[in-house]
């Protein structure tokens, strides 16, 4: 057991647990931020996506020790005020939901997507989303949604 | 829009009143918050059943019955509600119902919700709104015909008057419930809710990370469990290293619950207790244990194969269906001979299974993603030998169903690691291996088929032996195992029979979406384009005529579900008019057609693909053509159809469970892909908006789906798919 003083939505919080942890295990068990999704803990399917220093990031294979001062952000954090980021309300208006187990996921990494290209091609939005798994398949929506954000 | 999730229900357990007034079976059901001034608030408001609650503040909160797995009845089934009652759609607060018997059936599954509750929910609401309108006449004493009721007020035109719902809500709930059948519902032409596109309820809770799910769940003082069966099914614990497992960081108890021989109760295996999911899981890792596999660990995919392949020379074990007289199928252009084979499929939910649970001075308590609460209740009663009344189940929201979580394993071992650790809340997390290797699968099958066309082109004659699956049977098949005697084309050719063979197998099979159909149709719509190639008749065409003239057709003895041709020829058309079916297209690609009747539902699929030279294939577009009576909530409906068809698709093309040494080899997704993004054609749903009862739609795309792809891949190739999945086959033109 280690305690560890880690950045997370802009705020510090202390979790003490073993070095070997996920971060994504820290998150939802220590920290209670459950946003961030179990799926599969091998890097295959996308649900646990956080950013780290803004960077879309598998929560699942990341070892707490490795993550520093590294800031971190989950789909909690996201919107910084009760406002809804654009990515956000887009998914509510084009009801791209259906279980919506994986939308948290989905919305990380489609947001660390549009950070770097604020404008994507439907061939910038297939790379950047492949590595996350829609069990409902609502990848149409996914799709509509992120271009609707995009011209906000 | 606002809604509660599920980890409050435990405040609100115990508060649910029942009062049952004189001369009417009147049902009170409110949840009443603790503190007294709301409580007093809470009898001031109009319950008149226990779907609908309205404050003298005006707040309007309706409840939605059934599990929301996905398909979105946490919000289609209060606005049927809504619709009757007369209230803006925005003011509306839902809220999931509590497992409890006045609602009805709890169950999700079959795409029975809508067609099960449409016309008694607009009974309800009319029921609430009649008695608003009479409170309103009473109170102005003037003719209740001379009021009407819209967006939550009831209005008197003559005189100019006014009442909102809230300021009723007393007066109506003093009146007597007037009969559901004798409420005026309104003229479908009237509709403001039903018919438009309503975002589901939970999305901002979706989009913001709340804690809806199952696996969300954290009641205080919670451990974390994982559990350990025996790979080989049913499996008995024969040694385990408790010891070791227990001095394994964070961990603080391992015991072995011995379970029994029923694949679908109590299954042996090993608990092991500790402070968080990855401490439990990584003791899992480290667990040295030894099983007595019960003589069921030498099954095989392969050897079920053999079996299979041998099986379809020999006689069949038993006809299931025998119409006219079949000829001996003379081997000539015109007659068929094809083995179609589908493979295991696991139900990949999203959400891992997950229970959590507390036992405490005999009652237990539970939070549970289930699709069938109502049996998980029963069942872990038995288990526990404790009275049904004990146990109070949370539903939560669902992380995908499929049918999987029709099944109650997860919930009775949950209840009984509870039950150890008396006192202590527990939250049972499978992880991603497991949740492969301990399905309920969909199963497999094969379908050895023959057929002629005669000289008009028309399908003469259809044999089918088929292949399946027992739990340790060979005369009963498995769950979702079976094909009735009266799928299509049995009733549409002069000339049928219909033959089952049984193999017996360990590998626990269930309900996977669209049961029987999912397999069922991929192999007889494909067949069908055979035929029609074979007759050289347009695919579309010949499978209009097989249908033939608009009637309804009722399986012999009259039981089952008739089939109204107009209404799949309908949907044919749409789906093929969308389409452009007939259309040209260019070098190596090519459209296929296919259709099926299944969960009421009426849905004609066709496919656009394109395969390079070296055989890779691109899906590019699928498009449906549905009808399923009215579309109620035309958003969800279409997601439902759009992603019905790519979860069919998904299958087809890259998923099979395969077994070895009596145990699933699958271990996650890379070795049981789901489709991804880049692969995910265009998806288009259209419906033919019906008269007819609106019937459900989580299932009826699915089927249609992986024929009407592989009919196109033939139509570009020539090259006839019969051996799933798509992604073992070699469609390169060398």
């Amino acid at each position: 057991m280690k305690t560890y003083t880690l950045m997370v939505n802009g705020k510090q919080l202390e979790a003490s647990v073993a070095e070997d942890t996920p971060l994504l295990w820290v998150l939802r068990d220590t920290l209670g931020l459950v946003g961030t999704k179990f799926g599969c803990g091998a890097g295959q399917c996308g649900a646990c996506t956080i950013h780290l220093n803004g960077k879309a990031m598998r929560s699942c294979l990341l070892p707490v020790s490795a993550v520093g001062e590294a800031k971190i952000t989950t789909i909690e954090g996201l919107a910084e005020s009760a406002k809804l980021v654009p990515l956000q309300q887009a998914w509510c208006d084009l009801d791209v939901a259906q279980c919506g187990y994986c939308q948290a996921g989905q919305i990380m990494s489609a947001a660390a997507l549009l950070a770097e290209k604020p404008k994507p091609t439907d061939a910038d939005i297939d790379a950047a989303m492949q590595g996350n798994l829609c069990r409902c398949n609502t990848y149409k929506r996914i799709r509509q949604a992120i271009h609707a954000a995009a011209a906000r | 829009m606002n809604t509660t999730d599920p980890l409050t229900h435990t405040d609100r357990r115990g508060f649910f009143k029942t009062t049952a007034l004189a001369g009417g079976g009147f049902l009170l059901g409110s949840w009443l918050p603790e503190n007294a001034a709301a409580q007093e608030a809470a009898a001031a408001a109009f319950s008149p059943s226990v779907f609908i609650r309205i404050s003298p503040q005006g707040a309007v909160t309706l409840f939605a019955k059934t599990p929301e797995i996905g398909q979105g009845v946490k919000t289609s089934l209060p606005m049927i509600v809504a619709e009757e009652l007369e209230v803006d759609w925005e003011k509306v607060t839902v809220e999931q119902a509590p497992i409890d018997p006045r609602f009805g059936g709890q169950t999700a599954g079959g795409s029975t919700t809508i067609p099960n509750n449409y016309d008694r929910l607009r009974r309800l609401g009319a029921v609430a709104r009649t008695m608003l309108v009479t409170a309103a006449a009473n109170i102005w004493q003037v003719p209740a015909d001379e009021c009407a009721a819209a967006h939550g007020v009831v209005k008197h035109a003559k005189s100019r008057r006014q009442l909102s719902y809230g300021e009723l809500a007393e007066a109506a709930s003093k009146l007597p419930v007037p009969d559901e059948k004798s409420v005026k519902l309104k003229d479908p032409a009237d509709f403001k809710i039903l018919g438009r596109r309503i975002a589901g309820v939970d999305n901002p809770k979706i989009v913001t990370g709340e804690p809806l799910f199952g696996i969300d769940q954290k009641p205080p003082g919670m451990v974390y469990a994982a559990y350990v069966r025996c790979p080989v099914f049913t499996g008995k614990v024969k040694e385990a290293d408790l010891e070791a497992l227990k001095k394994s960081p964070g961990v603080s108890d391992a015991f072995v619950i011995e379970g029994g021989g029923d694949h679908y109760g109590l299954v042996p295996g090993i608990a092991i207790i500790g402070d968080s999911t990855w401490s439990v899981f990584k003791a899992k890792k480290s667990l040295k244990a030894t099983w007595d596999d019960g003589g069921h660990g030498g099954e095989s995919s392969a050897g079920q194969e053999k079996k299979a392949l041998e099986a379809i020379k020999g006689k069949a074990a038993k006809e299931i269906r025998r119409d006219g007289v079949l000829g001996d199928f003379p081997a000539d252009l015109r007659s068929l001979d094809s083995v179609y084979y589908y493979p295991h499929l696991a139900h990949a939910n999203m959400e891992p299974q997950n229970c959590t649970a507390v036992f405490k001075d005999g009652k237990l308590e539970m939070w549970v993603p289930t699709q069938n609460p109502g049996s998980g209740i029963e069942s872990v009663a038995k288990a526990l030998n404790i009275p049904k009344e004990s146990i109070t189940v949370h539903l939560t929201r669902i992380g995908g169903g499929f049918g999987r979580r029709l099944m109650v394993d997860y919930m009775l071992e949950c209840a009984e690691i509870a039950r150890r650790l008396d006192g202590k809340p527990v939250k049972v997390t499978w992880d991603r291996e497991q949740d492969f290797q301990h399905d309920y699968y969909r199963s497999g099958g094969w379908h050895h088929l023959r057929a002629s066309v005669d000289e008009a082109g028309k399908i003469a004659a259809w044999a089918d032996h088929f292949i399946t699956y027992g739990l340790n049977s060979d005369d009963r098949p498995g769950n979702g195992a079976d094909v009735g005697g009266n799928e299509l084309p049995a009733g549409f050719v002069p000339n049928f029979l219909l033959e089952r063979t049984i193999l017996p197998s360990n590998v626990p099979l269930g309900y996977w979406r669209a049961p029987g159909s999912c397999a069922i149709a991929w192999a007889f719509q494909s067949f069908i384009d055979e035929l029609a190639h074979a007759a050289k008749r347009d695919p579309l065409e010949f499978k209009l005529d097989l249908l033939g003239p608009d009637r309804e057709v009722t399986p012999p003895g009259g039981k089952g579900r008739p089939y109204n041709t107009m209404r799949m020829k309908r949907a044919l058309k749409l789906a093929a008019e969308m389409a452009g079916w007939g259309k040209k297209m260019p070098e190596g690609s090519g459209q296929g057609i296919a259709f099926h009747f299944s969960h009421a539902g009426y849905v004609a699929v066709v496919a656009e693909v394109s395969v390079s030279a070296k055989g890779v294939l691109k899906v590019e577009k699928l498009t449906a053509g549905v009808d399923v009576g009215p579309i109620l909530n035309l958003s969800g409906a279409e997601n439902q159809v759009e992603g019905s068809m790519l979860d069919g698709l998904s299958a087809a093309w890259f998923q099979e469970v395969l077994i070895a040494d009596g145990r699933v080899q699958n271990t996650g997704f890379a070795d049981y892909p789901l489709l991804r993004i880049s692969d995910a054609p265009k998806v288009e749903a259209h419906f033919f908006k019906s008269d007819f009862p609106p019937t459900g739609l989580g299932e009826p795309a699915l089927p249609p789906t992986a024929p009407a792809v592989c009919n196109a891949i033939f139509a570009a190739t020539g090259k006839r798919v019969r051996k799933l999945p798509l992604s073992k086959e070699n469609l390169s033109q060398a």
